[in-house]
């Protein structure tokens, strides 16, 4: 195992761990927004998952990769809004709701798929390129990780900057926090429960949304029935772990991502047989969700509707 | 005759959501079919006679919808306590895994004794599956929705390694990757000569009487539906709330068990690694659609069976994919979830409330 360590470049490994972060981080800035205004979001996978094929199907209809990214951020947001609609306004069970959005995900990406995918013989879209920030790429260590890479990893490094400031040193942070603690006083003073929460549920969408598009535009260039493969469900234990705080779930989204790339460079060295490797990330964020769930602590109304008096 | 009129007994009011979502379900679905350029009527006629017309179709629907209830009462169950168990798919792996094991390396019991013992094996791996979540809600207070799924990817990942690549449980002398065929004694009889239905049918049908039982008429099933209404009430009334989740996940893990075990013993006989294809996701729908009624579990169950059994024959007649069942499921389950749609477009007067309201006022652990 030491061995199998110490034979691995330290840089390719932090490079694949932010590689792998990526989608990780940003499905769990969105269910960062989601529940701090108070809308419990495991629909993650599936918004990821429709955004994965919508950016595909856009990306192969326009030859455009970045209509491609675009049009993965409106699908998120389009079926993040079906989940608004059911569980703010329609009083639906959250996880209920979240869970519609997942299988629904599944059924509409499969039978588009077949429809447009499957059965045509287009040539793939190709993937975004990557850049290179001159001189610092030249640093060592971190130049190679941080400095050269493609224009998803680059947006999830600027939104997490993005959410945080929004979150926590804006008006509107403040109201969404405020609709996730305690809507009724939220309410009391004015603000638009619904409004807030519908605003941070569809924002939710697009990130998770521009997170499935770095599986089909960034990574593969390609889509496959179930390529998010349960990432949505890892981010949320990201943003559990990160305490629902932007910056706590990228630091926890690197550990699953980190567990990830390290079972992903072990199995050519060493006979451990791959599937405990496979296991790795979906193990760690048991031990961690279940160790992590006494010390931190949720928005106090994540989950409950509101109904106004 | 309005809407209205026709619906205005209580009674029938109370079928009529379920069976109007339904409709609405298979409208959604068809204009889905419709936007992706293929013709909804020619993939739900192939649909139909995939899952009834055709040679052994209705025997075949029937065999699909013995996991459905046994798995839709599993799913039923954990939400009778408030407990919403989306593990029932790696549950259901690891009861074949059990019962497949006991089918083929134990020797020389007679048929009733060696079937009675692999099916209780895979309902103990299904219990020991099922109760980590629980143990885990119990202890820490961790939503059971993300530990039951992460554990269905484990699920996955162990069974691959049990039987693929010559592991632990691989037939060795074959060469697709797979267990060895169940003892002859251990095989579910056949009930009809010619088709493959089991003797499963029975166990299934047994298994509603007795969850029903269990839930109305035992002390554990009070127990499981007070913690379910009202943790608070349960823990002041002297219920152990922890103990109750715990109990609960694993007899709901013992039924998704016993569901993996029975396909086994009844239908492949061996089992290879990807062994099930979304019986235990599809069951939450099973669950949702039926109320969580173990009795109303067998209209769901059945219907489910006849739209999987039809969708693998649609898919090869035509050419929309099976996945078309899964948008059938999410819009059936809006529509039972969010009952002001279908009152709002039937103008349905006497509707039932949601089924389920999982997030509880003392707050279980959101997540």
């Amino acid at each position: 195992m030491i061995a199998a360590l110490q034979s691995l470049h330290l840089t390719e490994l932090g490079y694949l761990t932010l590689l792998a972060a990526t989608p990780l981080t940003l499905a769990a800035l969105g269910g960062v927004l989601c529940e701090r205004s108070g809308v419990v979001n495991i629909a993650l996978e599936g918004i990821m998952l429709t955004g994965a094929f919508v950016g595909y199907a856009a990306a192969l209809a326009t030859h455009n990769l970045w209509l491609g990214v675009l049009a993965a951020m409106l699908a998120g947001m389009a079926i993040a809004a079906l989940h608004a609609a059911l569980s703010i306004s329609l009083l639906v069970d959250q996880i209920v709701s979240g869970t519609v959005i997942n299988i629904l995900a599944v059924g509409i990406t499969g039978v588009y798929y077949r429809t447009y995918i499957q059965e045509g013989t287009a040539v793939g879209p190709g993937i975004l390129p990557t850049w290179h920030i001159p001189l610092l790429d030249r640093l060592p260590f971190l130049g190679q990780i941080f400095f050269q890479g493609q224009a998803i990893t680059w947006a999830m490094l600027l939104l997490i900057v993005v959410v945080h400031v929004v979150l926590f040193h804006s008006v509107w942070g403040l109201r969404t926090r405020a609709c996730g603690e305690h809507p009724l006083a939220a309410d009391t003073v004015g603000i638009n429960v619904y409004l807030v929460r519908y605003v941070n549920v569809i924002a939710s969408g697009a990130l998770a949304g521009l997170g499935g598009a770095y599986f089909s535009l960034q990574e593969i260039g390609n889509f496959l029935p179930n390529i998010t493969g349960g990432r949505g469900f890892i981010a949320l234990a990201a943003m559990i772990f990160g305490r629902w705080t932007p910056v706590g779930s990228f630091l926890a989204s690197l550990l699953f991502a980190g567990a990830d790339a390290v079972g992903a460079r072990i199995q050519g060295f060493h006979n451990i047989p791959y599937q405990f490797l496979g296991m790795l990330p979906y193990v760690l964020t048991i031990v961690v969700v279940a160790g992590a769930m006494g010390r931190s602590i949720a928005p106090a109304a994540v989950g409950r509707p509101y109904k106004k008096q | 005759m309005t809407w209205r009129r026709l619906f205005r007994p209580a009674a029938v009011a109370l079928a009529a959501q379920p069976v109007l979502s339904i409709v609405c379900g298979f409208l959604v679905a068809g204009l889905a079919v419709l936007a992706s350029g293929a013709d909804p009527v020619q993939a739900f006629s192939a649909l139909f006679q995939g899952a009834f017309t055709n040679p052994r179709a209705f025997t075949e629907t029937i065999i699909a919808t013995l996991p459905y209830i046994f798995l839709g009462l599993a799913v039923a169950l954990g939400f009778k306590a408030g407990l919403f168990n989306i593990g029932a798919e790696g549950q259901f792996y690891l009861g074949a895994v059990f019962g497949v094991f006991i089918g083929y390396s134990v020797h020389g019991l007679p048929g009733i004794v060696h079937v009675a013992l692999a099916l209780l094996a895979g309902m103990l791996g299904g219990f020991l599956w099922a109760a980590i979540p629980g143990i885990i809600k119990a202890r820490t207070g961790a939503h059971e929705v993300i530990i039951t799924i992460m554990l269905n990817y484990v699920a996955f990942q162990l069974t691959d390694f049990l039987i693929n690549n010559r592991g632990p449980l691989a037939d060795k002398t074959s060469s697709a990757p797979r267990t060895p065929f169940i003892q002859h004694a251990a095989q579910l009889p056949i009930l009809i000569p010619g088709t493959r239905l089991h003797a499963g049918l029975f166990l299934a049908l047994i298994a509603i009487p007795v969850v029903w039982f269990l839930l109305s008429r035992t002390t554990v099933g009070f127990q499981i539906r007070t913690v379910g209404l009202n943790p608070t009430a349960a823990r002041a009334a002297g219920i152990s709330v922890g103990w109750t989740l715990v109990i609960t996940m694993g007899i709901s893990g013992a039924l998704a068990g016993l569901a993996g075990a029975d396909e086994v013993l009844g239908v492949s006989h061996f089992m290879p690694p990807a062994f099930s294809t979304g019986y235990g996701f599809d069951s939450i729908a099973v669950a949702l659609l039926a109320k969580s009624n173990p009795w109303a579990i067998l209209p769901a169950a059945f219907l489910f069976g006849a739209m999987r059994n039809g969708a693998t024959f649609m898919q090869l007649q035509t050419q929309v994919s099976a996945d078309l069942i899964s948008i059938v499921q999410a819009t059936v389950i809006i529509f039972i979830a969010a009952p002001a749609i279908i009152r709002w477009i039937f103008r349905l007067r006497h509707t039932p409330a949601a089924p389920v309201q999982l997030a509880k006022p003392d707050g279980a652990a959101p997540i």
